[in-house]
């Protein structure tokens, strides 16, 4: 299986040591042509302001959503969440709008709000240790969308989803990818 | 998940972010509009300053932390993250800048130096970026706390010969670490002043525990691409981008250089009819006093 991670920004390499780790050949992509050649592919984490500006000028926005229509598995994690949703609450920024839920960005707060903590998800035995940085929440999410974990917000004790699946899309608020977990991309492997 | 069990400050949060500007570049500004225009360009994160180094290095006097009131409009004019400096070793500016929400605290040696001992980061829970010219002082610097590297170059002059030498040198010394004997280690630790415990986890990974970026004279797209190519993980943009003829434009070629920055042609394309770079200076002309790479060793 090749899996290709978005490499206009961001920790692409980590994800990369990840996929390799579990056996899967691991490419990054920053071409339409290279987008071609991939099974499955990861939005890593970065700037979402960044990987869209990049991703419009060089015309990657049209060949990744009709991949992804088509059937493409895809993992988007962070920016990566922020870049497959449908809209943004307050900005107006390029997207790839394929999974059906606004995001709310910098949701917890600025970088000193950032922080680690144990996450009980939907289908996995043990929960995963989620790293979320300067990281969205969902705000609202689609029909055809299962949310597989959420954070309870402290005060209003509303709950807010951190991590989706919509067919073969997942996305994440968190950081899989720096930690030594690798069950969430073991995740994409099996969607696929 | 219930987050009051959660945790905030430690060394993976800090570093994360880092992780997360990986790639990119980093941009200084001194008012909104110029934040404004970073963030357009596809800026990762800005640096909020009261002056680039350029004329920090014109007005000469003594460089402080910029005027809050600076820092706190453009921490509300943007979505990208916002850093900002602190003195070497002034560690109430670097509490006053956390209180403000800056997102990374700069402890540089921009800004006029007021002791021998740089800033306790571990004490923080926002993250600090520091500058080095090898690597004994980045890990010096990672043993107070910084979460992320930078190359010090020679700020404001627009010329990239020392964030080169800086970045060669940090390379070279990596290298040797991997391949010297482990009875070895000890005496290399001391000959870089360095801690022992992170120069042996260099010697078996090849590399930094945390993200390097290159900063001091890039002025240029080609400039950006040479220091990706020489292994940095991103770029810092100081005066070269707002003291250029045309902002935005060179702004957002920096930025694609640096993504592409193994593509002469992509390279090429984008460098053309970018305007006035910003004027240089040539570093072996600045007398000692001036040179900001040797301050805080």
């Amino acid at each position: 299986m090749m899996i290709g991670a978005l490499a206009l920004q961001g920790d692409f390499r980590e994800h990369l040591v990840m996929v390799r780790r579990l056996g899967a050949e691991g490419i990054e992509v920053r071409t339409p042509e290279e987008l071609d050649s991939i099974d499955a592919l990861i939005i890593p984490g970065g700037e979402s302001t960044a990987i869209g500006r990049l991703a419009t000028i060089y015309g990657l926005i049209e060949p990744i959503q009709q991949r992804i229509n088509d059937g493409m598995p895809v993992l988007g994690t962070c920016a990566g969440m922020i870049f497959l949703a449908a809209a943004t609450v307050s900005y107006e920024q390029p997207q790839l709008r394929v999974l059906d839920v606004v995001v709310e960005r910098n949701a917890f707060g600025r970088q000193v709000d950032s922080f680690e903590a144990d996450l009980d998800v939907c289908g996995l035995d043990d929960p995963v240790h989620a790293v979320f940085i300067r990281a969205p929440w969902i705000h609202k999410v689609g029909a055809e969308v299962d949310v597989l974990a959420s954070v309870v917000e402290p005060g209003s004790m509303q709950e807010h989803p951190v991590f989706v699946r919509q067919g073969r899309i997942l996305a994440t608020s968190f950081h899989p990818e720096l930690t030594d977990d690798t069950r969430i991309h073991e995740l994409l492997m099996e969607v696929g | 998940m219930n987050m009051s069990a959660s945790e905030r400050g430690t060394g993976l949060v800090k570093r994360g972010l880092a992780e997360m500007l990986k790639g990119g570049v980093i941009m200084d500004v001194v008012n909104v509009e110029q934040a404004r225009i970073a963030e357009e360009a596809g800026a990762v994160a800005v640096m909020a300053l009261e002056r680039v180094p350029a004329d920090i290095r014109a007005h000469g006097g003594v460089a402080r932390m910029a005027d809050p009131s600076i820092v706190s409009q453009i921490v509300d004019a943007v979505s990208i993250p916002v850093m900002a400096k602190s003195r070497i070793g002034h560690f109430v500016e670097a509490q006053v800048l956390e209180s403000l929400g800056v997102d990374y605290i700069d402890e540089s040696e921009v800004l006029s130096p007021v002791d021998d001992n740089h800033i306790d980061k571990w004490n923080f829970t926002v993250p600090f970026v520091c500058g080095a010219k090898d690597l004994g002082e980045a890990l010096r610097r990672i043993g107070e706390g910084a979460a992320m590297i930078r190359t010090k170059g020679e700020p404001g002059t627009g010329n990239v010969i020392e964030a080169v030498k800086h970045m060669r040198m940090m390379n070279k010394q990596i290298r040797r670490l991997t391949v010297l004997d482990e009875n070895e280690l000890m005496a290399a630790a001391k000959e870089l002043q360095a801690p022992f415990t992170l120069v042996k986890d260099i010697a078996e990974t090849g590399q930094l525990p945390v993200v390097n970026f290159a900063a001091g004279g890039i002025a240029t797209p080609a400039d950006s691409a040479l220091m990706m190519q020489l292994g940095c993980d991103g770029v810092f943009v100081g005066s070269g981008i707002f003291k250029s003829g045309d902002p935005a434009v060179r702004a957002r070629a920096i930025v694609e250089a640096t993504t592409f920055y193994q593509d002469a042609a992509k390279i090429a394309k984008v460098s053309r009819n970018l305007g006035e770079a910003m004027v240089g200076i040539n570093v072996e002309t600045l007398p000692p006093e001036e040179r900001m790479q040797d301050r805080g060793l």
